[in-house]
């Protein structure tokens, strides 16, 4: 090893840092900040509240998504607090001259679906947002990573933010994915590996010959769940999918810059010699679809599986926690997944709501049914996706299988606007959480990828989509 | 913010693992624009029943001997999920300015710091024994100067912490004003440098 190889993260760790104060940590430079409507309230106040300004408005961008209906939109935001809090933002946004997509605005959608389909996300920056899953923008070789409210004052207010540096970790994924099975099952059963803590501290990049055959809705699908084994931060190195994918985005440098820009970007890999402090290996062509049984993401089993047996499980802790989350979920130890039934079906989320998603979903749906006792949403990411998808005749197929076409948002992955299962009820679902309540009080959660999901809708219980022809 | 140097109180056990932030503030309060007066929200499922009209007696924090307790011991990865600062604020809100567990979210324990709340990281078995105390009723003491937890027999636990959180919650400093004050040259000369070297990124300004 040589004493200057460098992994990705180090890299971008250090075109970054302002000043070294010591003990591991930096002052970061932060290139960019996106904004929603539920977690900047409170910072645009304190920044009021010290009489600052926002230091550099270009190096930010807000859109609607937690609070937004996901239907009626040409009609006032029914809930009133809902309704406040969306013109909130958009007040705040204009008043400072930050770009707000609001809710009536074509570019809408979800901040991790609109970042990157703006070109606003970009290799080799940092980008934070005050939203856990910030790391799916590490698709693109950037350094992303959720932050809370009064950092994104901070950023608002100095472009920096105080970080500590984190341990390099490579999750290197071999072989290739088998048919059936996608990058969500990918990033669940890294997560399960991994566990809901596990890789906390560490920035993890992901790597090898699965990763790089991924387009870049599935990298961001990757990257997205990351903070669902405890990491902040979740990155792929940029390469020509990368360069194809953004070339021409509305934020994407132009002409000579643009060349610079890209000469820059084909240096952001890991060095050969470069060392992590952790390595884990996943064989991809071992992988089954994955589905969630419990209420916690590493709760995961492949969908072959059987909910686990309390009474085989040595640690007390342990035990306790699956009976907990048996209890919660409604479900007897020892219960195949294939045999629960479900009552609700969500397509959506930063997860897994981009077009590429839709379309796999349809594949499944396409001149099936949905279950007669199911509610089936699809959910698109951004404004934009939907109409690509209607563009596509994606809605037509989700419609006449008897799922209910919406507008973009983030809707049952958070439960915030009226989208919302009653206590009891249990979803297939493509978001990236299951925790107790995420989707209402006492709802059940089990994710699962879109073709899965789809799948699940039409059986009316949850189902290898591997073995629908 | 209010300096944090070192207090003595009840502590709430909530020994369960991966208590996450949405179990710390359902989502549904995130409609809320203002940080303060959450406290009446903080764990909602687990401290009412009929949508809030009557309290749970099990839960810690509705037992006589818990109300009010400044301090928390909590389970493994307390406060993952996600970034909201409003499960900080409503803990806050509750009176609530340490929580001692063997792991935190990451997002959450930085969100910490910037309340004026301490997060105290100990070990598994010190946490255990901690929890064990706390469910006595036990008053336990967390010092931050000198990094140490102090139980009522006189046993000692010190805790590691970042020297620059320490220091800024000692003495309850805005990180921003900090910031400015220290680094804001820095900040200049750093993006003055990347204007020239990676110009793309100031396309903007
Ligand atoms: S879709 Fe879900 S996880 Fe993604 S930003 Fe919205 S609420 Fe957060």
């Amino acid at each position: 090893m040589s004493a200057s190889a460098r992994t990705l993260y180090d890299k971008l760790w250090e075109d970054h840092l302002v000043a070294d104060e010591g003990d591991g940590v930096g002052l970061l430079y932060i290139d960019r900040q996106i904004l929603h409507e539920v977690s900047s309230p409170v910072a645009f106040a304190g920044l009021e509240a010290r009489g600052a300004s926002v230091r550099r408005p270009g190096a930010q961008l807000a859109t609607i998504d937690h609070a937004i209906p996901t239907k009626d939109r040409d009609r006032p935001v029914a809930d009133p607090l809902a309704r406040s809090q969306i013109a909130l933002l958009e007040a705040n946004a204009t008043a400072h001259g930050i770009t707000v997509y609001g809710a009536a605005s074509p570019r809408q959608g979800i901040v991790h679906v609109v970042g990157p389909e703006q070109g606003f996300t970009q290799p080799g920056m940092t980008l934070v947002c005050g939203d856990s899953h910030t790391a799916t923008h590490g698709a693109f070789g950037a350094l992303a990573f959720g932050v809370g409210t009064s950092e994104i004052e901070c950023v608002l207010a100095t472009q920096t933010l105080r970080q500590s540096r984190s341990r390099n970790m490579a999750l290197k994924v071999a072989g290739a994915l088998g048919p059936g099975v996608s990058a969500k099952d990918l990033t669940m059963a890294s997560v399960g590996l991994i566990g809901a803590g596990g890789a906390s501290g560490y920035a993890i990049e992901y790597m090898g010959p699965a990763v790089s055959a991924l387009s870049m809705a599935g990298r961001m699908t990757l990257c997205n769940m990351t903070i669902e084994a405890g990491s902040r931060i979740g990155m792929v190195a940029p390469d020509e999918t990368t360069f194809a994918f953004l070339e021409g985005r509305p934020f994407a440098p132009k002409g000579r810059l643009w060349d610079e820009a890209v000469a820059y970007w084909r240096t952001l890999s890991s060095d050969a010699d470069a060392t992590f402090d952790w390595v884990l290996e996943i064989d991809a062509g071992a992988l089954a679809p994955q589905v969630t049984w419990g209420t916690s993401p590493d709760l995961v089993l492949p969908v072959t599986g059987r909910t686990p047996d309390p009474d085989g499980i040595a640690s007390e802790a342990e035990r306790e926690g699956v009976l907990k989350s048996l209890a919660y979920m409604g479900l007897a130890p020892d219960t195949a997944l294939q045999d629960i039934a479900i009552d609700y079906a969500f397509i959506g989320s930063c997860t897994n709501s981009r077009l590429e998603d839709l379309r796999a979903a349809a594949e499944i749906v396409a001149g099936r049914r949905v279950a007669p006792h199911v509610t089936a949403l699809v959910v698109p990411g951004s404004s934009m996706i939907k109409r690509q998808a209607e563009a596509e005749g994606l809605d037509l197929i989700f419609r006449q299988a008897g799922f209910e076409w919406r507008d973009a948002g983030c809707s049952l992955c958070v439960a915030m606007n009226n989208d919302r299962l009653a206590p009891g009820q249990r979803s297939a679902s493509t978001s990236n959480r299951n925790f107790e309540g995420r989707q209402g009080p006492g709802a059940r959660t089990h994710l699962m990828s879109p073709a899965m999901v789809a799948a699940a809708a039409v059986a009316g219980h949850i189902v290898d989509v591997r073995e629908i022809d | 913010m209010e300096p944090f140097v070192r207090i003595a109180s009840i502590a709430a056990p909530l020994p369960e693992r991966d208590i996450d932030t949405d179990i710390i503030f359902p989502a549904r309060y995130l409609l809320l624009t203002s940080k303060t007066g959450l406290g009446q929200y903080a764990f909602f499922e687990r401290r009412y029943e009929d949508g809030g009209k009557t309290e749970k007696a099990d839960f810690p924090l509705n037992q006589p001997v818990f109300r009010g307790a400044r301090l928390i011991v909590a389970g493994s990865n307390f406060g993952c999920g996600s970034s909201r600062e409003h499960a900080v604020w409503a803990l806050a809100d509750l009176g609530v300015r340490c929580v001692i567990a063997d792991s935190f979210g990451d997002i959450f324990y930085s969100n910490c710091f910037k309340n004026g709340l301490l997060p105290v990281v100990v070990t598994p078995d010190q946490c255990a024994d901690l929890t064990v105390r706390a469910a006595a009723g036990e008053r336990l003491e967390v010092d931050l100067e000198r990094q140490e937890v102090r139980t009522a027999d006189g046993g000692v636990i010190a805790f590691p912490v970042d020297g620059w959180r320490r220091e800024a919650l000692l003495n309850g400093w805005d990180e921003i004003a900090t910031i400015l004050r220290t680094r804001g040259q820095a900040i200049a000369a750093f993006e003055a440098a990347q204007r020239t070297r990676f110009a793309w990124l100031h396309a903007d300004t």
